[in-house]
């Protein structure tokens, strides 16, 4: 069975991109367009690894990450930060909201397909 | 889908994104921030520039980069707005929306660094802009992590040596998803590993805590990679263990040691307790669970013990709901959520004009199938003409339906006119304000796309002549800043724009005398102040030489009122010296239906827009006069119209000898005034379908469209305005023999 990708991303451009990328590299791929969205398709597809943004409409990244930490069923998924924020103090943050890694944007195919691997389970 | 189409995607979703961020902003400037709006206008840009990002566009990136953190500074402390630096912001917008557009194009994109400059001191980003920097070094910092990864498999320089590294993971790297048999694998892939786990830590079973952080680890590795890249392993895991690398130097004690080894310590320490393999999975293959030894250890246990993991799902149900149910944001973001499910989909416009074809066929074959079932002689109240009457309904709705799918609000364009505004201002030196009303307002999107030319022009030419100076409307105590109002509202099956300023109005003396000078109007013509004011769109009116670089661009008013008149629309303007003035223009909702009054003339059957007419009578013999040599008028109402006798102006009839027989139909050309068409009969109201003649006839005066009715006849839809406005002049006898040809 194809391994499963929970993409949380509010840019359409951004949630395409990562579709194109990840099912070329053989994943399967869910899309969720902010953070109570991906709360639902989390429940819905049991994704093996998820990849979120973090500044988001309705509910942004750290909100979501936390949730997810939170919950009883899921709260050990990976949890890959993609985001353009490159500040450190944005890095603690999703860190410590429970973010398993983060990827700068943009991001370069191999390097997402490779740093996915690394944490999958 | 290809990275092509993507792009598509990414400009399309900048187009929603620059809406969003040039409504928000204009909220911010009318209203005053408000945080949810400060996010929205602040995440559009910062989507713009991750997509951009994406996609190499360097120079979009590293306005947007500014532009970003511009807003940021507002987005950290709303206080921070004030009237300079919104402009500044609302300048950035115009200038964003150009750089798209070169990406878009593949052209150069102009120089922004600029506005850039100027917003970086607006906004305090001098410093942040060195933070940026940091940033940017922050990129790099996190950059090679990357990177090492890649240089993984390609086994780095020869900086290498024997490691001993001590790995302690605390509990909260569980909680984050990790897993240290993956760090294991990472480094193995480096040289050559032994793994001893240290298991003293490890309490009795009855002790055990599932949230805690039992097992440590003591790894020698022996490998030709440098201590960054062993560090680049553990760079996620930061703060989540304690770890230490020492450099030993020495080849590490156990050769033989592998990840094998590792793999079957990991075993025994666990064996005692609960064998991985009872999970039915191969510890090799599928080591994940490895990951949480500990957890999933008290999970089988939980399981064994009680024997109840159906219980367990209940309680992961439950935390489930309460985790929604009791935490406010939670609450609002599945409210939110809901709303969203009703919101949008995205459909290629060829799909709805297609829908909209087919429409237009299924009105013709009602027509058809109306026309047949009464030459069957079916009568009004036989179960076919009421079956007939329930087709009719129904076609009807379907048909709004359709509309509606088309129709857009005119907020997009509207909120373009801003950026008009801003243009011509500092071009000018003038203050001026949108002030917008109905924007949210629909009608077609034809209609929308053929609106924004005219519209770009009418308010240019509102601040440019219109507004005054800022020096001289402080002089007659006005406020300095001018107010351009544009409204939108439905008014019957029709939708009016109006522009409203409350600049000096129309100069009537300048107007006339230039008017006479080119020799649109005679000398010693008497006109009313609407006439006067309504010259503006008389062809030649607007030339060169009058026409300042703003307005310029070569068109005049007279263009802007022939766009408007082919989209069936028609422009009036109303003015008040000193106080301003009002354009109105009037569009059909749509360009594809219309109700149709059906006419016969001299052997022709003509179509009328029902919206035109506004009264129909049969004529009687002491209701028309004649004035001067030929032109006659009819009275009604206490009003002398003027008779237009339809046949002979379109041309294709001899010129009526009996002004006495007939049916009048007085119609409302638009600010042309009204006029009374003489036709020889009224055959019915229907709707028709408007077929254009322009791609194969190019447009014909007086002739607005074609039609196929009923019968299958074709015939030809008038152009109320034009014949109206024409009618003094000679008729065009070329009219239909052009189109015969």
């Amino acid at each position: 069975m194809l391994k499963k990708i929970l993409t949380v991303d509010d840019s359409r451009t951004m949630r395409e991109m990562l579709r194109h990328t990840l099912s070329g590299a053989g994943f399967e791929v869910v899309t969720a367009e902010d953070g109570a969205d991906g709360i639902e398709k989390l429940r819905e597809s049991q994704p093996d690894v998820v990849i979120t943004d973090i500044n988001m409409p309705v509910m942004d990244g750290f909100e979501f990450i936390e949730k997810v930490r939170k919950s009883e069923e899921y709260n050990r998924v990976p949890i890959l930060v993609l985001t353009t924020e490159s500040a450190p103090e944005k890095k603690q943050r999703a860190q410590s909201a429970g973010a398993t890694g983060w990827i700068v944007k943009p991001f370069d195919p191999e390097k997402l397909t490779r740093a996915v691997n690394r944490v999958m389970p | 889908m290809s990275l092509d189409d993507i792009k598509e995607t990414f400009f399309a979703e900048c187009a929603d994104q620059m809406a969003e961020l040039e409504t928000g902003l204009h909220e911010i400037q009318s209203s005053g921030p408000d945080i949810d709006t400060v996010n929205a206008v602040f995440r559009a840009v910062h989507s713009i520039k991750g997509g951009a990002g994406a996609f190499g566009f360097a120079a979009l990136v590293s306005f947007a980069h500014v532009f970003e953190n511009a807003l940021d500074v507002i987005r950290n402390d709303l206080n921070q707005v004030n009237e300079d630096r919104m402009d500044l912001l609302l300048r950035s917008v115009d200038v964003l929306s150009d750089v798209i557009e070169a990406e878009r194009t593949g052209s150069e994109p102009d120089d922004t660094s600029g506005l850039a400059n100027d917003l970086e001191t607006a906004f305090g980003l001098a410093e942040a802009a060195e933070d940026a920097d940091d940033g940017d070094d922050a990129l790099a910092d996190f950059a090679p992590v990357m990177i090492d990864l890649a240089d993984l498999g390609v086994a780095g320089t020869p900086a290498g040596g024997s490691f001993h590294i001590s790995f302690a993971p605390h509990a909260s790297l569980y909680l984050k998803g990790h897993d240290p048999l993956r760090f294991f694998r990472e480094l193995a892939d480096l040289g050559t590993l032994s793994v001893t786990c240290d298991t003293t830590d490890l309490p009795k079973l009855s002790e055990l805590s599932p949230d805690e952080s039992y097992l440590k680890w003591q790894i020698d590795l022996e490998t030709e990679s440098a201590r960054e890249d062993i560090e680049a392993i553990f760079d996620w895991v930061d703060g989540e263990c304690a770890l230490s690398i020492e450099e030993t130097g020495a080849p590490a004690a156990d050769d033989g040691a592998s990840l094998d080894a590792f793999l079957q310590s990991l075993d025994e320490s666990d064996g005692g307790i609960a064998d991985i393999d009872d999970f039915g999975r191969d510890p090799e293959m599928e080591p994940a669970d490895a990951a949480n030894p500990v957890a999933d250890l008290i999970g089988s246990l939980e399981a064994a013990d009680i024997g109840a993991p159906a219980r367990q799902v209940e309680e992961q149900a439950d935390a489930g709901n309460s985790d929604d149910g009791s935490e406010d944001a939670g609450a609002r973001a599945g409210k939110k959520e809901v709303k969203k499910a009703s919101q949008t989909i995205r459909v290629e416009s060829e799909k709805v004009d297609r829908l909209i074809n087919l429409m237009g066929e299924l009105v013709i074959n009602q027509a058809m199938l109306a026309e047949r079932i009464g030459q069957a002689g079916f009568g009004n109240a036989s179960p076919a003409a009421l079956a007939l009457v329930e087709l009719q309904n129904l076609t009807r709705e379907i048909q709004s339906g359709v509309m509606a799918i088309r129709a857009q609000p005119v907020k997009p364009v509207f909120m373009r006119m801003s950026r008009i505004i801003r243009e011509v201002c500092s071009a000018t030196g003038k203050k001026a304000m949108l002030e917008l009303e109905g924007e949210h307002t629909e009608v077609d999107t034809t209609v929308i796309e053929g609106l924004i030319d005219p519209l770009t022009h009418m308010i240019r030419n509102a601040v440019d002549h219109g507004i005054e100076d800022p020096e001289k409307r402080q002089a007659k105590g006005k406020p300095t800043h001018g107010t351009v109002k544009l409204s939108a509202y439905h008014s019957s099956g029709r939708i009016v724009i109006e522009i409203k300023d409350d600049g000096a109005g129309i100069n009537r003396e300048r107007v006339l005398s230039k008017a006479i000078e080119k020799g649109i109007v005679a000398r010693d013509a008497k006109l009313s102040d609407d006439d006067i004011d309504n010259l503006i769109f008389a062809p030649g009116f607007s030339t060169a030489e009058t026409i300042t670089d703003v307005s310029g661009r070569g068109v005049g008013m007279d263009v802007v009122r022939q766009s408007i008149q082919a989209l069936g629309g028609r422009v009036n303007i109303s003015s008040e010296p000193g106080h301003g003035s009002l354009f109105s223009m009037s569009l059909p909702l749509t360009l594809a239906v219309l109700d149709g009054m059906i006419v016969k003339e001299a052997g022709q059957t003509l179509v009328l827009p029902v919206s035109a007419v506004l009264e129909t009578a049969t004529l009687k013999p002491g209701d028309v006069y004649t004035i001067g040599k030929n032109n006659r008028v009819v009275k009604m109402r206490n009003q002398l119209i003027p008779i237009i006798d339809v046949g002979r102006q379109l041309g294709f009839a001899d010129k009526r000898t009996d002004f006495t027989k007939g049916t009048i139909m007085v119609v409302e050309g638009g600010k042309n005034g009204m006029g009374a068409f003489l036709v020889d009969s009224i055959e019915g109201q229907q709707q028709v379908v408007i077929k254009s003649l322009e791609s194969n006839y190019k447009r014909v005066p007086s002739i607005a469209a074609a039609t196929i009715l009923g019968n299958g006849q074709i015939a030809l839809i008038l152009d109320c305005d034009h014949i109206v406005s024409h009618q003094a002049s000679d008729p065009d006898t070329a009219v239909i023999q052009s189109m015969a040809g």
